[in-house]
């Protein structure tokens, strides 16, 4: 198809972002110079140091094209991928570095001398860093990555923008540099997930109303009337988040020049906030968000429709609508009121059902190809992941009842339960659509080594097990000795026996946590090994069963 | 809107869009699904009637059972107090011997004195009482304040250093820091202090002479301690802030002053004495 010659123009949309990193590096300049603390110093630096590499890039990226990029190339939507590729590589390092932490973190809680004595590797720093990196640096990445190539292409559209789109990527990862550079640092507001101060809050906020604006600028161009479902729960999990991270980030400064910042809650009200936030996280980051993920990559890879649309619209609804009341659960008999607890119990009660429509709509569409779990490691890790899903939403619920989180709070039973979540759920369909999307992105017919994507599967399985095992075990035992009275009334443990008792728990834990890192590491290995020596796809699309004839 | 088609693995229609080569499924809601849906949805508003539940303008509904949380764990505690004080059958003004001396009294306070331990005394003496560095085993015989039930319960009742009125007190002089001896002194006094426990240390004449002049007051010619003023004994291998001259020379330099509460402000006089009793028959009760 001929398209007419343009002459090449410096958009405005290059020449606003590069106005602004030149301000933002100007800034951080006057920053860096009069800066209160060393680590704010630091900081500012990096953040011009940031600003200059993105002006070089527009305007490298200004010289190496030709024209305004096709809209369409050979009556086929021109996709903007590269920024999918490089969350998609970015992810597979965050995630071994977030998984890595992860497991020198669990050795320090079993072999307490692994702290060295160091102030920079405690186990108080990196706790956040560990939760950080895999939340918001490997998840996130995996969000961005799924998220920006699903929207194209379950739009048939291009993402708008020629800078905007890198923006989103290349600043979400700045963010994630400046936040996990803090926490080692000692830079943290001390909330929990929302650890980053005042200045990467800012800084994330301006990326996310970026986001927002390009994904609806997407589906604004969008070929088909309806919207897919996948984009419902990405766009639910984008308009959260922003809405999230400015509640718990209402904060004031000490100074510019300084990181340190004033929360403007307090007390109980701040815990409120904080578990709002913090329970919506796992509520749209870690759920909504990555069953966008599932409805784009499960039907998919099996080949087969959505097993009910009805009940996707209805448990998408209900899910939105009666997370955000759950929040309170986290804050049973501390000084919240009674009323707020026994919404956030009862709303979690609620969400039972709404969470297992994911879950009933995942494995159901794969009736029809269930004969594909034995030939296709890819998808067995897709749908072990949704079962991982429904598993860890009955506990949430389960736990969420007073009486048993009477039991179970501050226990490793809390650890376990996030696990089974965090490494079944999110890790498992995050790695199932990385093998999905390798192949897809560069081309491939298939992952270089099948084999090795179920030796990944097999050695995460049981990884996820030792861990979950040993915190459910070590957790219920741990609850139990704290509330164990002897025969005169007497509590029978004193708290330092409780933490000996946990020990070999935590050494197990240690190691199933090490086996899932193997696995990511195996993973990591065969994407390169795709990228690099996979089989060519016959054309450009042949990767991606997408455009294959349905029956 | 687009055609519906016939999916025919399941039997039913799609709903006739199509995103990308993805389609969906006229699939009916799971019946089970919706059931368990609205029971939860049921139960949940039952709950809101018997307990506290939405917020109003300036209060919340109370609910009908008048129930919450905090008014449960007091219950629950207050009985529990009540249990164990029926049980424990000991007189408030039961002396610390008396309670030695009746074997109901003795395994009560043996396991009142236990619990107490672990959650008041553990953090600084050890889940097994053998000490830290600063902070005295009470396993051993080595006592600074006296080793017998009537001395210990005097500790734990009112403290060392802890500002009661009748607290243990003492105060070693910082010699180095004020000047009282030079350096090479300090070290001269140092080994001999070291020489008494440890042969491979030579102490000197000169050594033993400062000692005489400046230690011997508190810590006695013998350097065997002084139980009156908590001054350690030196002649032993058992130090409190590290042995060896380094250490030695850096408490005369500038003193370490161990503090301990008086717990008979924050616990009940049984649970003192229950301690005492429990401390006394760890091994080193004299």
């Amino acid at each position: 198809m001929a398209r007419p010659v343009e002459t090449k123009a410096f958009t405005l949309e290059e020449m606003g972002y590069t106005l602004f990193l030149a301000l933002l590096a100007v800034v951080c300049v006057i920053i860096a110079g009069k800066a209160w603390e060393p680590q704010m110093a630091i900081h500012a630096a990096v953040g011009a140091v940031f600003a200059a590499i993105g002006i070089f890039l527009i305007i490298k990226g200004y010289n190496d094209r030709s024209g305004q990029p096709a809209q369409t190339v050979d009556g086929k939507p021109n996709y903007n991928l590269g920024p999918v590729k490089f969350a998609s590589v970015a992810s597979m390092f965050w995630g071994v570095a977030g998984f890595l932490v992860g497991v020198i973190a669990a050795s320090q809680l079993a072999f307490p001398f692994l702290n060295f004595d160091l102030q920079w590797i405690q186990f108080g720093r990196l706790r956040p860093l560990h939760t950080s990196a895999v939340i918001f640096a490997f998840g996130g990445n995996v969000l961005l990555a799924t998220s920006i190539y699903v929207v194209q292409r379950t739009t048939q559209a291009r993402m708008p923008g020629i800078v905007t789109p890198w923006f989103i990527v290349l600043g979400y990862n700045a963010f994630i540099v400046i936040a996990g550079t803090g926490y080692l640092l000692g830079v943290t507001q001390a909330q929990e997930y929302a650890e980053p101060e005042w200045y990467a809050d800012l800084w994330l906020t301006v990326v996310w109303v970026v986001y927002l604006l390009a994904y609806l600028g997407t589906l604004w161009k969008r070929k088909e009337a309806h919207i897919y479902v996948a984009n419902w729960f990405y766009l639910s999990f984008i308009v959260t988040v922003a809405m999230l991270h400015l509640g718990n980030n209402v904060r004031v400064p000490v100074s510019v020049f300084s990181y340190q910042s004033v929360q403007v809650f307090s007390g109980v009200q701040n815990a409120m906030v904080q578990w709002w936030y913090g329970h919506n996280a796992v509520g749209f980051f870690l759920t909504a968000a990555f069953l966008g993920i599932m409805y784009y990559f499960v039907p998919k890879r099996a080949e087969r429709p959505v097993y009910s649309y009805r009940l996707s619209i209805i448990h998408f609804w209900a899910l939105i609508f009666l997370y955000i009341w759950a929040g309170p659960h986290h804050l049973h008999y501390t000084a919240l009121p009674e009323w707020a607890s026994t919404l956030g119990m009862t709303f979690s009660i609620m969400l039972w059902m709404p969470s297992w429509g994911g879950m009933i709509n995942g494995l159901m569409t794969l009736s029809g190809a269930w004969d594909k779990l034995r030939t296709d490691p890819v998808l067995r890790m897709l749908v072990v992941s949704v079962a991982f899903y429904g598993m860890s939403t009955f506990e949430g619920p389960l736990m969420s009842i007073k009486a048993v989180n009477g039991l179970s709070h501050y226990t490793d039973w809390t650890v376990g339960h996030v696990h089974s979540g965090a490494l079944g759920w999110v890790g498992f369909v995050s790695f199932g659509a990385l093998y999905c999307l390798f192949p897809w992105l560069w081309n491939k017919k298939e992952m270089w080594s099948l084999k090795l994507v179920s030796w990944h599967f097999w050695t995460a399985t049981i990884g996820i097990v030792f861990y979950i095992c040993a915190m459910w075990v070590s957790g219920i035992m741990q609850g139990l000795m704290w509330r164990a009275y002897d025969k005169l009334g007497f509590l029978e443990y004193s708290f330092i026996e409780t933490v000996a008792a946990m020990h070999p728990y935590y050494v197990i834990r240690a190691t199933g946590g090490l086996l899932f890192l193997v696995g990511a590491l195996i993973m990591v290995y065969n994407l390169y090994m795709t990228v690099v020596h996979g089989e060519d796809a016959e054309s450009a699309t042949a990767g991606s069963p997408a455009l294959a004839p349905a029956e | 809107m687009a055609q519906q088609e016939l999916d025919h693995l399941s039997g039913q229609t799609t709903t006739g869009h199509e995103w990308d080569g993805l389609k969906e499924l006229n699939t009916p809601l799971p019946k089970w699904w919706l059931y368990v849906f609205y029971a939860c949805i049921i139960w949940s508003f039952g709950y809101f009637l018997f307990y506290p539940s939405w917020p109003m303008v300036s209060d919340y509904t109370k609910g009908l059972w008048g129930a919450t949380m905090r008014s449960d764990s007091i219950a629950a505690y207050e009985t529990g107090i009540k249990d164990r004080l029926a049980r424990a059958k000991i007189p408030a003004d039961a002396s610390v011997d008396q309670i030695k001396g009746n074997k109901d009294f003795l395994e009560f306070a043996m396991a009142n004195g236990k619990a107490a331990f672990g959650d008041n005394c553990a953090p600084c003496h050890g889940s097994g009482a053998t000490g830290a560095p600063g902070y005295p085993s009470l396993q051993d015989d080595d006592w600074l304040w006296g080793g017998k039930l009537a001395d210990v319960y005097q500790t734990i009742r009112y403290g060392i250093r802890s500002g009661h009125s009748q607290a243990r007190d003492s105060q070693m002089p910082n010699f180095g820091k004020d000047g009282v001896l030079k350096k090479e002194e300090m070290t001269a006094v140092a080994d001999y202090v070291v020489s008494l426990s440890d042969t491979s240390v030579k102490g000197t004449d000169a050594g033993k002479k400062l000692f005489s002049d400046n230690c011997a007051a508190c810590h006695g010619e013998d350097a065997k301690g002084n139980l009156e003023l908590g001054a350690p004994n030196l002649a032993d291998k058992i130090w409190l802030y590290g042995g060896g001259s380094a250490k030695v020379i850096a408490q005369m330099n500038v003193a370490s002053h161990g503090v301990m509460p008086a717990w008979e402000d924050r616990l009940d006089p049984i649970t003192v004495k229950s301690l005492a009793v429990y401390v006394h028959s760890l091994g080193g009760g004299k």
